[in-house]
């Protein structure tokens, strides 16, 4: 969990999160958007702090969490660029944008680079696929990437003036 | 005197730098003296035109593009603002062939106005289907419904009328309506387009599925891929609410119908309606064994509609204008419009929305304009990951559901992804197998297995090791895939793997590959 805060503010934090969709038919996704959020990802000891709270298993949590590609384990970079992999990106070249992008940080999908600035993910599908290929940083959309484009976006996510 | 100017906040034209280009006109008319009303719609479809600028002016909207952010100095400098000529100057978009050739009318307000704007949803039509569905009646609305010929457009096709009898019959209780809003398939964005860009529309189908089978709650499954989707339907729902169009006494009828959007994790399963369900109880995203069908037994054990956002959103149309005028249009059992989505390798790439009927190489040549490598099409996929390949042979077919059934195609979310003559169809059908193994819940053995071995064959033939066996290893596993597994992610995947096999041989053959 997240260094600068206790144990216990971490609980609360979680608990806050369950309080606030507990109104909710079926919430548990809807918590672990929530813990994602305030924590870069679903820590280990979130899971049974939900489940009790939640009246479910352990179990059930971390059945649900791995269950998702969305919900990671280890907290990611400072930025998340996402590259999608689906094949309208693919006809228009993605293979060789994603490759520029392991390349570039050295990484492969699913890591950090060794700095700690930027996560490489995997995406299926932005739904951009009439301006293929695309990518997602930082909840940011862009569109007919090119290797030129990319390392900007990289650049300008690592802070680093082009 | 402000001038109004429109700039799409769509997020495919956000992509291609529509932020940076209103900001731009924004500060550079300010600083020019002139005063600049900006205003957001949805985009027009016409995504090798975004960003696409239109500004009204006495002789109606006139629009540029694509305008990026470093076209602007010269725009204004030439009378953006007044409408005057330019090298990026449209005129009308609505006369421009690619959007005046179409019939929308799921996407008939699309672009034109400000998807948050309530007042100018209802002043183009929106909320008389409502209206018309409370005056008719639950029997008699369905009754509309059904005689339109909807079917679902979410790939299924089911015929949207017959659920919605499904679930009315159901004895009264509590009962649900759920929009599967987890667009997954590649090449398409008709769902995320609809919803950034007229959100009113889907909120209102849903309103009136509600009010149709005695469904007082609906819930909207939207993919986590979408945030700006997820923004624009929250505000959407919560000015509706205020407006008394949700809540406890829709549109004044003393019924109640409220609901809300659900975000999902990045699972393509939960595209699968069962699945969604599951998800949305907040469980693992796997599917359920059917019967009972959804609309017996489905959210919570509650009879339950389940229908696209496409689906729910050409509903309101549909009730405001008649069965018989939307029946009007397609031809055979596709009837109506299909909002087709061009993508991939395509130069003019973009939403078509037409009367079923169009061919794929009408889409392909007189819409998209060839490849955008300007190299032979030697392929489409249509429908999503799950579709089959068509080679060149077959882009006469007309694109509705049983003319493609009949090649052993099909149709799906209406996705038409091109491919130029560089794609290896190995690497594609590889690609399939791969695909269903990432996004299988793991339920059943065939497409959690086969589909792990088939992307190992795929890959040894790719290596020239022991081809013919794996060929066969690869049929077998098709056979198993299509016939044995649960629901169509593990028996669908061998559509793509058998229409490369059947359609695009060469690449299968054994020759020095990658090397």
């Amino acid at each position: 969990m997240n260094a600068v805060t206790t144990p216990s503010e971490d609980e609360a934090r979680i608990l806050a999160a369950v309080e606030r969709h507990s109104h909710r038919d079926g919430p548990l996704i809807e918590v672990l958007h929530e813990v994602q959020a305030a924590f870069g990802c679903i820590p280990a000891g979130s899971v049974p702090v939900i489940a009790r709270a939640l009246n479910l298993s352990r179990a059930e949590v971390h059945g649900v969490v791995t269950f998702y590609h969305h919900f990671r384990s280890k907290a990611p970079g400072r930025h998340v660029l996402q590259i999608c992999r689906a094949e309208s990106c693919q006809a228009a070249g993605g293979k060789a944008i994603e490759a520029h992008a392991k390349k570039r940080l050295g990484i492969e999908f699913g890591q950090t680079s060794a700095d700690g600035r930027v996560t490489l993910e995997a995406v299926y599908c932005l739904g951009l696929c009439a301006c293929s290929p695309a990518a997602m940083l930082d909840g940011e959309v862009h569109g007919r990437v090119t290797r030129e484009s990319l390392d900007s976006l990289i650049d300008a996510g690592a802070g680093v003036k082009p | 005197m402000s001038v109004t100017v429109w700039v799409p906040g769509d997020a495919g034209a956000l992509a291609l730098g529509a932020e940076a280009t209103a900001q731009a006109l924004l500060a550079q008319s300010r600083a020019a003296g002139k005063e600049v009303r900006l205003r957001r719609n949805g985009s027009r479809g016409l995504y090798w035109l975004e960003p696409l600028v239109e500004v009204e002016t006495p002789a109606g909207r006139v629009a540029y593009g694509p305008v990026a952010a470093r076209d602007v100095p010269d725009l204004l400098a030439k009378g953006l603002l007044e409408g005057a000529a330019h090298a990026l100057r449209l005129g009308d978009i609505e006369k421009h062939p690619w959007l005046a050739t179409q019939q929308r009318l799921t996407f008939a307000r699309v672009g034109r106005i400000d998807p948050l704007d309530l007042a100018a949803y209802r002043a183009s039509g929106g909320y008389a289907g409502l209206a018309r569905a409370l005056a008719l009646g639950p029997e008699a609305a369905v009754k509309e419904v059904l005689d339109s010929g909807l079917r679902g457009r979410g790939g299924a096709a089911f015929p949207t009328g017959i659920k919605w009898q499904t679930v009315l019959k159901q004895a009264p209780g509590q009962k649900y309506v759920t929009c599967n809003a987890d667009e997954g398939d590649s090449g398409t964005y008709s769902d995320r387009m609809l919803m950034e860009g007229d959100p009113f529309s889907l909120i209102e189908g849903m309103t009136i599925a509600g009010v149709a089978v005695g469904a007082t709650k609906g819930y909207v499954y939207l993919r986590v891929e979408y945030p700006h989707a997820f923004r624009v339907l929250n505000a959407a729902i919560a000015k509706a609410r205020e407006a008394g169009l949700l809540g406890a006494d829709v549109l004044g009828s003393g019924q109640a119908f409220d609901m809300e959007v659900r975000l999902g994790a990045g699972a393509y399963i939960c595209g699968e309606e069962t699945s969604m369900l599951e998800s949305l109880e907040g469980r693992r995203g796997e599917i359920r064994v059917r019967p009972p069908l959804p609309a017996e037994k489905g959210l919570f054990g509650a009879p339950t509609i389940v229908n696209n956002v496409i689906t729910l959103a050409t509903v309101p149309g549909i009730l405001a204008g008649g069965a018989a005028a939307y029946q009007a249009y397609g031809q055979a059992k596709s009837r109506g419009t299909l909002p087709l989505q061009l993508a991939g390798n395509i130069r003019r790439g973009g939403l078509v929305e037409r009367a079923f009927g169009l061919t794929v190489r009408e889409l392909l040549e007189d819409y998209g304009g060839g490849s955008l490598s300007g190299r032979p099409i030697r392929a489409v996929q249509i429908g999503g990951p799950l579709g089959a390949y068509l080679p060149a042979s077959q882009f006469d077919t007309p694109l509705e559901y049983e003319a493609l059934a009949a090649i052993g195609a099909l149709l799906g979310h209406g996705g038409v992804v091109a491919f130029d003559d560089t794609v290896d169809m190995l690497e594609m059908a590889r690609y399939a197998m791969e695909f269903c193994a990432h996004e299988s819940c793991g339920k059943c053995t065939p497409c959690r297995i086969g589909s792990v071995r088939g992307a190992e064959a795929l890959a040894a033939i790719g290596r020239g090791e022991d081809r013919d066996r794996q060929l066969v290893l690869v049929e077998e596993l098709c056979d198993t895939m299509l016939n044995a597994s649960l629901c169509g992610l593990g028996g669908m995947t061998p559509f793509p793997v058998q229409s490369a096999l059947k359609h695009f041989p060469e690449d299968f053959r054994a020759k020095a590959r990658g090397g």
